[in-house]
């Protein structure tokens, strides 16, 4: 066991997968000798050369589309987009390429891909530098979309997203990136994917949140415990496909919802899962669902983001409105 | 030659006293006056070093130098009439090899008239017809190897039926049925790629595996003169270019973008320079000369195989249909234009050639269109008969294995073939 932040983890799962398989490839922008402008990818190029972790021309939109090639080859290429807000422009490629390459092939072609983006506000960074556009992603059917919440979910979660048949969209919320460490053993063991992780069983509401969130989200909890309200918090991981089962199994004892996340509410992902929840649970529901987001407004910049961001006031606020209503 | 920058052409008319004057001098007949600027460089630039010297000072500042100079060529072997222009290439040479590309783009001529047929019944969908554009696909094919990966836009029908895609698979795709892409040809090629010119990074990444595994095989990518428009497409070249990657990328120019004409695709004089930016080879090929495009192409290929990068050919050939069944070319296109392009289609010219040489007939003609009808025929048959697939379809091949989440639309979606609402 080693304590680990999270980028450690995940150059950690990089460094597993391409020593596991020789068909592992990592490129992107300055993930050479350089090791990622994160450093998610440091030691990469030393170890495995020039052939296996390859320093891309400046070109978003054809790092998406050369490791569809490579991927229809049957290399696993894991390509790295320096921030999320660069990677719109490989949408075009995610969605009339990767993403149905199978179907469109009836599965004579296939694409083992994984596109890793730091994604998130809370870092004081420079505009487009703190996106969160999970939900545009999880919106492309034939895609699988996954967000870790901690080194060792990290670790495993990639593992499993390089590992896995189809593409991934793996998004990194680069607010954890330094933050907290913890152990993380490096036994090659992926996580599931399309499995929500319950990081904390309670009867009287349950919190849905996924990626850097969650930080908030367990804060409240124990906020709530504190006035003896014992919140359930559901860690989504992979917003697709939907682990639906494990949410809904919640609400059904809580009777309560509140889902948190720094998207723009409007078609945000936790739409969706209010929909799951009024269409299979809504008799269990003894309270409107909540849903605590960014505004539909542009991310701010650096100096006012703490004004958009969902904090713990806010989250605590949508729990006790739920807990309150007859 | 290269193209001249508007600042050189400005230099080169107002510096063209002097120039004349010393071509007079030197007893030159191109110091007549009228002759096109460019032209009139081009004869400059050829015919020796002393002027040639000259011209560099006059055209360029005091204190510039010029570092670094491009030139196009363009390759053709038979004449619009047929006649060889030049030394024929070593496969040229041999009647069998030149009967097999004339009978495929006969065949891929009687497919795109059996389509649009279909298609204006009601029995086929949209479809992009490949009419006078026959001998860059299927000289583009004939140049490569079967363990070669083709990546074809939508109108390289040609190309698919010489690799082993069946007549009936293409019906297959055209008559929107996913089993057209699961050919039982060429497994590891690519299927038609729509969304104009985003295969092309793809073509740099099937090249790239080809690379890192050391395998002498090359990634063949075709697209049209739109798509050099598009960043997929410089974006593509320029990674093969860095990564000397074995890929060769062809533009089937047909000088339609649907309604917008190459003129208005670019201010280039020629999309085979859209390379010379990403540092790698081209030139332009007479795209309704199938032996022309054959023979560069598997220069081009060789070049890739054995490691010496990828390549940019234009050729240049004319869309004789409508862009698609859904469109009308008449809004914006002369009849006259079209008609005037007929004169230099690519089957005529490669008959014309063969009856010539002898190597043809009006009863092997006769024969090779009674066999290329019967077997159009027979696969569209075969086409219309295929029941399409069930609903449960959509869902079987979205992931590896059928997520949790999606049981229940897969279901739903399954009893609609019971007859539910």
């Amino acid at each position: 066991m080693t304590e680990l932040n999270l980028v450690q983890a995940v150059n950690l799962a990089l460094e597993r997968a391409m020593a596991d398989d020789s068909t592992v490839i990592v490129l992107g922008e300055d993930v050479g000798i350089d090791g990622g402008v994160f450093r998610a990818t440091e030691g990469l190029f030393q170890r495995y050369g020039e052939d296996r972790v390859l320093d891309t021309p400046l070109a978003e939109a054809s790092i998406a589309g050369i490791s569809i090639g490579l991927a229809a080859q049957g290399f696993r290429p894991v390509a790295e987009i320096q921030f999320t807000g660069f990677a719109y422009s490989c949408i075009d490629q995610l969605i009339n390429h990767a993403s149905r390459l199978r179907a469109r092939t009836r599965g004579r072609l296939t694409c083992p891909m994984v596109l890793r983006a730091p994604a998130g506000g809370g870092i004081k960074a420079v505009e487009h530098h703190s996106e969160s556009p999970e939900a545009m992603f999880a919106h492309i059917p034939g895609l699988k979309v996954v967000i870790p919440s901690s080194p060792a979910r990290a670790y495993g979660l990639l593992l499993s997203a390089i590992r896995d048949p189809d593409p991934v969209v793996f998004l990194e919320p680069t607010r954890l990136y330094r933050a907290a460490r913890e152990d993380v053993a490096d036994d090659g063991a992926g996580l599931p994917l399309e499995r929500c992780m319950v990081l904390r069983t309670g009867r009287d509401v349950t919190l849905v949140s996924w990626g850097a969130m969650l930080k908030e989200t367990m804060q409240a909890a124990e906020q709530l415990a504190a006035d003896g309200i014992e919140a359930e918090v559901i860690d989504v991981a992979t917003l697709k496909p939907l682990d639906a089962a494990t949410i809904l199994d919640s609400v059904r004892r809580t009777g309560r919802l509140v889902v948190v996340h720094e998207a723009p509410l409007t078609c945000g992902y936790g739409a969706e899962i209010a929909a799951r929840v009024a269409e299979h649970a809504l008799t269990s529901l003894l309270a409107p669902v909540e849903r605590v987001a960014g505004y539909d407004t542009m991310m701010p910049y650096p100096r006012t983001e703490h004004f958009y961001m969902p904090n713990v006031n806010r989250i605590l606020a949508a729990a006790r409105r739920a807990m309150a209503y007859t | 030659m290269p193209a001249l920058r508007h600042q050189q052409r400005q230099q080169l008319y107002s510096s063209r006293p002097i120039l004349l004057k010393w071509l007079a001098a030197a007893g030159r007949a191109e110091c007549r006056q009228g002759v096109e600027i460019g032209q009139f460089a081009n004869w400059l630039r050829q015919i020796s070093d002393i002027v040639q010297r000259p011209i560099r000072e006059t055209v360029g500042r005091a204190n510039m130098t010029i570092v670094a100079e491009f030139t196009i060529s363009s390759t053709q072997v038979l004449s619009p009439h047929g006649e060889a222009v030049g030394p024929l290439p070593e496969f040229a040479r041999q009647a069998d090899e030149l009967v097999a590309l004339y009978r495929a783009m006969v065949l891929t001529r009687t497919f795109d008239a059996k389509a649009i047929a279909l298609q204006r019944t009601g029995r086929l969908g949209t479809y992009a017809s490949s009419l006078g554009q026959e001998a860059v696909s299927v000289g583009v094919a004939a140049a490569m190897d079967a363990s070669d990966v083709l990546l074809p836009s939508f109108r390289e029908h040609g190309a698919q039926l010489w690799r082993g895609v069946t007549l009936k698979e293409l019906f297959l795709y055209w008559g929107g049925d996913e089993r057209g892409n699961d050919f039982a040809g060429p497994r590891h090629d690519f299927p038609t790629c729509v969304p104009v010119a985003s295969h092309a990074p793809h073509a740099v990444g099937v090249a790239l595996a080809f690379r890192l595994r050391g395998e002498k095989r090359a990634a063949v990518c075709v697209f049209g003169d739109g798509a050099t428009s598009k960043g997929d497409v410089a974006e593509a070249l320029n990674m093969a270019g860095v990564w000397k990657v074995p890929a060769v990328f062809i533009i089937n120019n047909n000088g339609w973008a649907i309604s917008v004409p190459r003129a208005r695709q670019t201010a280039a004089e020629t999309l085979a320079q859209k390379a010379i930016a990403a540092g790698i080879p081209n030139e332009q090929v007479d795209g309704n000369d199938v032996i022309a495009v054959r023979s560069v192409v598997e220069r081009a290929l060789v070049r890739a195989r054995e490691g010496h990068g990828p390549s940019l050919i234009e050729a240049v050939s004319y869309r004789l249909s409508d862009h698609t069944t859904a469109d009308d070319a008449s809004r914006y296109r002369d009849d006259a234009e079209v008609s005037q392009h007929w004169s230099a289609e690519p089957i005529t010219r490669l008959r014309s050639y063969l009856t010539r040489g002898k190597l043809w007939d009006k009863d092997k003609e006769e024969s090779l269109l009674q066999d290329c009808s019967q077997t159009v025929d027979r696969a569209a048959d075969e086409y219309l008969a295929t029941a399409p697939l069930p609903p449960m379809a959509m869902f079987d091949r979205i992931y590896a294995s059928l997520p949790v989440d999606l049981v229940e639309q897969s279901s739903a979606a399954s009893a609609l073939d019971l007859g539910a609402p």
